[in-house]
């Protein structure tokens, strides 16, 4: 992993987790991928030039309008609120997915709302499917910063800061192997600024 | 005689509206159009008829289908459906369309919730929002643009063939300088 600025404030960094993911895309075209990051022109343009579909959602931008008035955490475990977040988000046919960017918004999701998030990713994804996701690894981190991440090429990927936020909780290998307890397989990258990178296969 | 010529004076048509010439403005002096002074640059010729420019203005609202043979500009609310066949649909920075699109190209600056579907390109700029379906052969997405929906790139078959790139070769050499630095520290694999 090498991090670097550039001009506009946004960083690059290589990623070994996108370059496994990305392993999985070239086998064939016209395959369904599922961004949680925003849409952004890097991204559409890679995933595209593969002749692949891509459903686009900005995932913590849903989060901060359904749960973003008041307590953020703690309005994660009103039903009232996590109802109609769960009727707008990720409500998808079973098996529509053949991989999914979820990047790091887990991160920001807590309780048995993560549960039922994770456990929706595992229904919209087809078996075989791979999942990317990033979570910080420092255990006492008040904040992490978040970012909009953007594909530049297989291993590169465009952070654009979006500021920072405190975790819901922090991950280790045991207990993401737990989140992600139905899934086929689980494998990490830890890298050297304590961010770890977690490709799942449905 | 004198009156035959005082009729024959009154009889010629002369339009009540038409335009003084010149010699008789030279005569009056005071110019007496009361019309905004107009730029001498020659301007487009708009022929509605042939890809001229329609527009529907920020306090207008249309419920039911548009169907339009020029470019349409849309700043005002419009639910149902849009289809402009050939041509450029702009949705304004007030515009706010409930409605399946169809057209040759859609530029969005205001609010689109529907699917959108194009024969050219579109292009979501800064702040625009679109919620929905699109289906291009060409999309620009501006940075602080909202989209959530599906992406689909209609391409032809042939160049999809040759101009796909492997994303092996669509690395810069900049990211494969940083590459050979990325080695990681740790990698755990768990397999069930």
């Amino acid at each position: 992993m090498t991090i670097s600025a550039s001009k506009n404030s946004s960083e690059t960094r290589q990623s070994h987790g996108l370059d496994q993911f990305c392993s999985s895309l070239e086998e064939r075209a016209g395959l369904s991928i599922l961004d949680l990051a925003g849409a952004s022109q890097a991204t559409v343009t890679f995933l595209t030039n593969y002749g692949h579909r891509l459903y686009s959602d900005d995932f913590l931008h849903m989060l901060d309008q359904s749960f973003g008035d008041g307590d953020f955490y703690e309005n994660q475990s009103n039903p009232l609120k996590t109802g109609p977040f769960l009727d707008a988000a990720l409500n998808f046919e079973a098996n529509q997915f053949d991989g999914a960017l979820v990047w790091d918004t887990l991160q920001f999701v807590t309780g048995p709302l993560l549960q039922t998030v994770v456990q929706k990713l595992h229904h919209v994804l087809r078996p075989g499917a791979s999942l990317l996701a990033f979570f910080n690894a420092e255990e006492r981190a008040d904040s992490i910063p978040t970012y909009s991440y953007r594909i530049s090429d297989h291993r590169t990927i465009q952070l654009v800061p979006r500021g920072r936020r405190k975790p819901a909780q922090f991950f280790n290998n045991r207990s993401l192997e737990n989140l992600f307890k139905d899934f086929e397989s689980v494998k990490f990258f830890l890298t050297r600024d304590h961010l770890r990178e977690v490709i799942v296969r449905r | 005689m004198w009156n035959r010529r005082k009729e024959e004076e009154n009889t010629t048509p002369k339009p009540a509206s038409a335009p003084p010439t010149s010699s008789e403005l030279a005569k009056e002096g005071i110019p007496m159009s009361t019309l905004p002074s107009r730029p001498t640059v020659s301007e487009p010729h708009h022929e509605p008829h042939r890809g001229g420019q329609a527009a529907l203005g920020k306090s207008v609202i249309v419920k039911g289908q548009i169907f339009s043979r020029e470019d349409l500009t849309i700043d005002g609310e419009v639910e149902g459906t849009v289809e402009l066949q050939e041509h450029r649909l702009t949705v304004g920075p007030n515009g706010k369309v409930v409605a399946s699109v169809k057209a040759r190209e859609v530029v969005v600056l205001g609010t689109i919730h529907g699917n959108v579907e194009t024969s050219d390109k579109i292009e979501i700029r800064k702040d625009a929002k679109l919620v929905g379906d699109i289906r291009t052969t060409r999309i620009v997405i501006e940075d602080g643009a909202y989209f959530k929906g599906n992406i689909d790139i209609v391409r032809a078959e042939a160049p999809r063939q040759s101009a796909q790139p492997t994303p092996k070769q669509q690395q810069p050499a900049a990211a494969a300088a940083a590459q050979a630095q990325a080695a990681p520290a740790m990698v755990g694999d768990h397999k069930r």
